[in-house]
C-alpha cells in the first residue's frame, strides 16, 4: 500500500508543483525517488510531529497542498491539537498519511500500535478519514483527498496486502465499495481486513450463505445510505476493523443505525478496550482479536444462529 | 546598525499607539473582556509593524508577495484588532461589535475572520511553526514576503515552539522574524519564578538565530531592529522585546491581576484619563 501511495503521489506532484511531501523523519528509503525528483517539494522536518503539522499548515496557507507522512500513532496523537486547530479549524489542504495498521509493528510494543487513530480523526470537523483495504483503494483515495482540497487522514498498511478490487471497480472517497452482493448477512470492513473478509465471504458462499461485502474504506464522510440498505436488505451486520471497537467503524455504524431507528443484529470484530500485551507477529495479535477469516465466519454464523 | 527615525514618523507612531491603547480600553470595557494587559504590552510593537515595517496594503490584503504577521500569542487579539481598525483593515463598526453575540471577532484571532488575520491562534506554541511553513513557501517560490511572528514569553515554555526554532535555524530562513513580547509575567506569576527562560538570548543564538534585545516600548529601537531584516544573511531573526505588561495604563502595569480582570464601567473615565 505504501508503494501505491508514493506512486500515486508522484503522478500528482508531476502535474502540480504546489504538491509537497513532508515527513517526520520516517518512511526510510521509500521517499528517495520523490525527493530526488522534486527536491523543492519535499522536506524532512526531523522528529518533531507538532512542528510537522504546523509547518504543513503554514505551507498550505501559502497555496501548497501538503501530503504528510509518519507512522499512524505518531501522526495522529502527538500533534492532535495541531491537527485540530491548524489543519481542521483552518480547513486546509493537508493530507495526513499514517503508516501502519493496528499491529503492523507487532513486535515493537503498544507505543506503535495504531488502535485509536481513526476514532480520533473522525471526531474532527472538516476531516475526511479513511482506511483503504488494498492498493487500488489507496490510489483512488489519494487522488480523491487531493481533489477535495480539505484535511484528510488516510491510514495505510504496508506489508504487500493482496489486491481485492478488480481494476475496473469504481472506488471513491465517501462511497462504500460493494465487493460482492448477498442476502443473508452484510460484512462491513475497513482497512487491510478486506482480504480476510473477502476470503470469509467466499468460504461462506460455498456453504450457501450469501454475504454482502462492503468495503467501508471511508469512515468519514460515511456512506450512510449503503449502511441503511445493508441493514434493511440483509439479516444483520458484521463489522470488521483493526481498531479499538470504541470510536471506529463499529461505533460509526451503530450511531447510524440508532439515528435511523434501525434495530438489527450486529457483531463487531475489533480490539477490545485494553492495551494488547507482549510481543508477537501481526497474525498472533489479530488471531487473539478474532480478526481472521475464521473469526468473520464465526460472526456471520452467530447472526444466523448457526454457531 | 542603528537606523535613524524621523521626528515625523516618531510622532505619528506615538499617536497611533495612543489611539490603539484607548481603543483597547474602550472596547474591552464595553465587551467586559479579559486579557487587557496582554493586549496592551505589544501595542508599540504592533504599531511599528503595521504603520511602518510590514509591506502590506489594506486595499490589497491578499497580495502574494506581502509580508505576513502572525499573532502567536492569540490572547493579545484585541490589541491586533485595534491596530487593524486604526490602520483601515477593518471598520470601527466591526471593532465596536467585539464581544457581542454573533461578532466575528473572537478573543483569539481566527484565520481570515477579517483581512489581516493570517492565522488562527489561541493555543500557545502553534504560531511559529505556521510562520515557518509560510516563510519556507516564500523562499522556495522565490517570493519576497517576510513572515513576522509575535510570541509571548510564556509561549517559549512550549516544546513545539522550540521544534520550530530548531528547524528555522537549520533551514536558514532569513525571511522569518520572531518578536518576543517579553513582559516577564505569565498566568501564575513571574516568568523567572515559574519557568525561567534565561539565558534567553543565548537559547536563540544557540539555534542559529540572529538575536537582538530591545526595549519594546521605544519606537527608535523597535524600528531600528525591524528595518534591518535580515540582520544576517541565512539566519532567521529573533527580537527579544523587553516590555511591560499593561503598558500605558499605570495601574495595570506589571500587575498580574489584569490578565484576568475586566474593566467596570465606573472605572472607564479614570482609566482613559490615565492612558499615556
Amino acid at each position: 500500500m505504501r508503494t501505491a501511495f508514493v506512486e500515486e503521489l508522484t503522478k500528482i506532484a508531476e502535474k502540480d508543483k504546489n504538491v509537497w511531501l513532508l515527513t517526520g523523519d520516517l518512511g526510510f528509503s521509500v521517499f528517495d525517488d520523490f525527493q530526488k525528483k522534486f527536491p523543492m517539494q519535499y522536506l524532512n522536518v526531523g522528529v518533531a510531529e507538532q512542528n510537522l503539522i504546523s509547518t504543513a499548515a503554514g505551507l498550505a496557507m501559502s497555496g501548497k497542498k501538503v501530503f504528510v507522512y509518519s507512522i499512524s500513532t505518531f501522526m495522529t496523537m502527538r500533534p492532535l491539537e495541531q491537527i485540530r486547530n491548524d489543519l481542521c479549524y483552518q480547513n486546509l489542504p493537508v493530507y495526513l498519511i499514517g503508516g501502519g495498521s493496528a499491529f503492523s509493528y507487532s513486535t515493537f510494543g503498544g507505543t506503535h500500535f495504531a488502535l485509536e487513530d481513526l476514532g480520533l480523526m473522525r471526531m474532527l470537523p472538516n476531516m475526511a478519514v479513511s482506511a483503504p483495504g488494498d492498493a487500488l483503494e489507496v490510489r483512488a483515495l489519494i487522488r480523491d483527498v487531493y481533489k477535495r482540497h480539505r484535511p484528510a487522514y488516510i491510514r495505510i498498511a504496508k506489508k504487500g496486502e493482496p489486491v481485492i478490487h478488480r481494476p475496473t471497480d469504481r472506488i471513491s472517497l465517501g462511497r462504500a465499495a460493494k465487493i460482492s452482493d448477498g442476502k443473508d448477512v452484510s460484512i462491513l470492513v475497513s482497512g487491510r481486513q478486506l482480504a480476510n473478509a473477502f476470503s470469509a465471504a467466499e468460504t461462506l458462499r460455498r456453504d450457501n450463505i450469501s454475504c454482502r461485502l462492503l468495503s467501508l474504506h471511508t469512515l468519514k464522510p460515511l456512506d450512510v445510505a449503503a449502511i441503511i440498505k445493508a441493514a434493511k436488505e440483509t439479516k444483520g451486520l458484521v463489522i470488521v476493523e483493526e481498531h479499538f471497537k470504541n470510536g471506529g467503524l463499529g461505533t460509526a455504524v451503530a450511531e447510524t443505525l440508532i439515528q435511523e431507528g434501525l434495530s438489527v443484529p450486529l457483531v463487531s470484530i475489533g480490539i477490545k478496550d485494553e492495551f494488547p500485551k507482549g510481543s508477537g507477529s501481526q497474525d498472533y495479535f489479530l488471531n487473539k482479536c478474532g480478526l481472521t477469516s475464521k473469526g468473520i465466519i464465526k460472526a456471520v454464523n452467530k447472526i444466523l444462529n448457526r454457531d | 546598525m542603528k537606523t535613524r527615525i524621523s521626528t515625523k514618523l516618531l510622532t505619528a507612531l506615538k499617536q497611533h499607539a495612543l489611539n490603539v491603547r484607548r481603543a483597547v480600553i474602550l472596547t474591552s470595557a464595553k465587551a467586559g473582556s479579559v486579557h487587557i494587559a496582554s493586549a496592551l504590552s505589544p501595542v508599540d510593537i504592533l504599531t511599528a509593524l503595521y504603520f511602518d515595517a510590514l509591506n502590506i496594503d489594506p486595499k490589497n490584503p491578499n497580495d502574494p508577495n506581502r509580508d505576513r504577521f502572525i499573532l502567536s500569542k492569540g490572547h493579545g487579539g484585541l490589541g491586533l484588532y485595534c491596530v487593524l481598525a486604526e490602520g483601515g483593515f477593518i471598520s470601527q463598526k466591526l471593532l465596536s461589535q467585539y464581544g457581542q453575540d454573533g461578532s466575528i471577532l473572537t478573543v483569539h484571532p481566527v484565520l481570515r475572520a477579517v483581512p489581516g488575520i493570517e492565522a488562527t491562534t489561541g493555543s500557545l506554541g502553534h504560531g511559529l511553526g505556521m510562520g515557518l511553513g509560510m516563510a519556507l513557501a516564500q523562499k522556495r517560490d522565490k517570493k519576497s514576503g517576510r513572515v513576522f511572528v509575535l510570541l509571548s514569553d510564556a509561549e517559549c515554555d512550549e516544546g513545539s515552539t522550540w521544534e520550530a526554532v530548531m528547524l528555522a535555524g537549520h533551514l536558514k530562513l532569513d525571511n522569518l522574524v520572531v518578536i518576543i513580547d517579553y513582559n516577564k509575567l505569565q498566568c501564575y506569576g513571574k516568568v523567572k519564578d515559574i519557568l525561567d527562560l534565561e539565558p534567553f538570548a543565548d537559547k536563540w543564538r544557540a539555534n542559529n538565530w540572529e538575536t537582538v534585545e530591545i526595549n519594546g516600548h521605544k519606537f527608535e529601537e523597535i524600528i531600528s531592529a525591524l528595518k534591518n531584516i535580515p540582520i544576517k544573511h541565512d539566519r532567521p531573526t529573533a527580537i527579544i522585546a523587553h516590555t511591560i505588561r499593561g503598558k500605558g495604563v499605570p495601574f495595570m502595569e506589571n500587575n498580574l491581576e489584569w490578565y484576568y480582570f475586566n474593566l467596570k464601567p465606573a472605572e472607564l473615565d479614570k482609566t482613559l484619563a490615565e492612558i499615556y
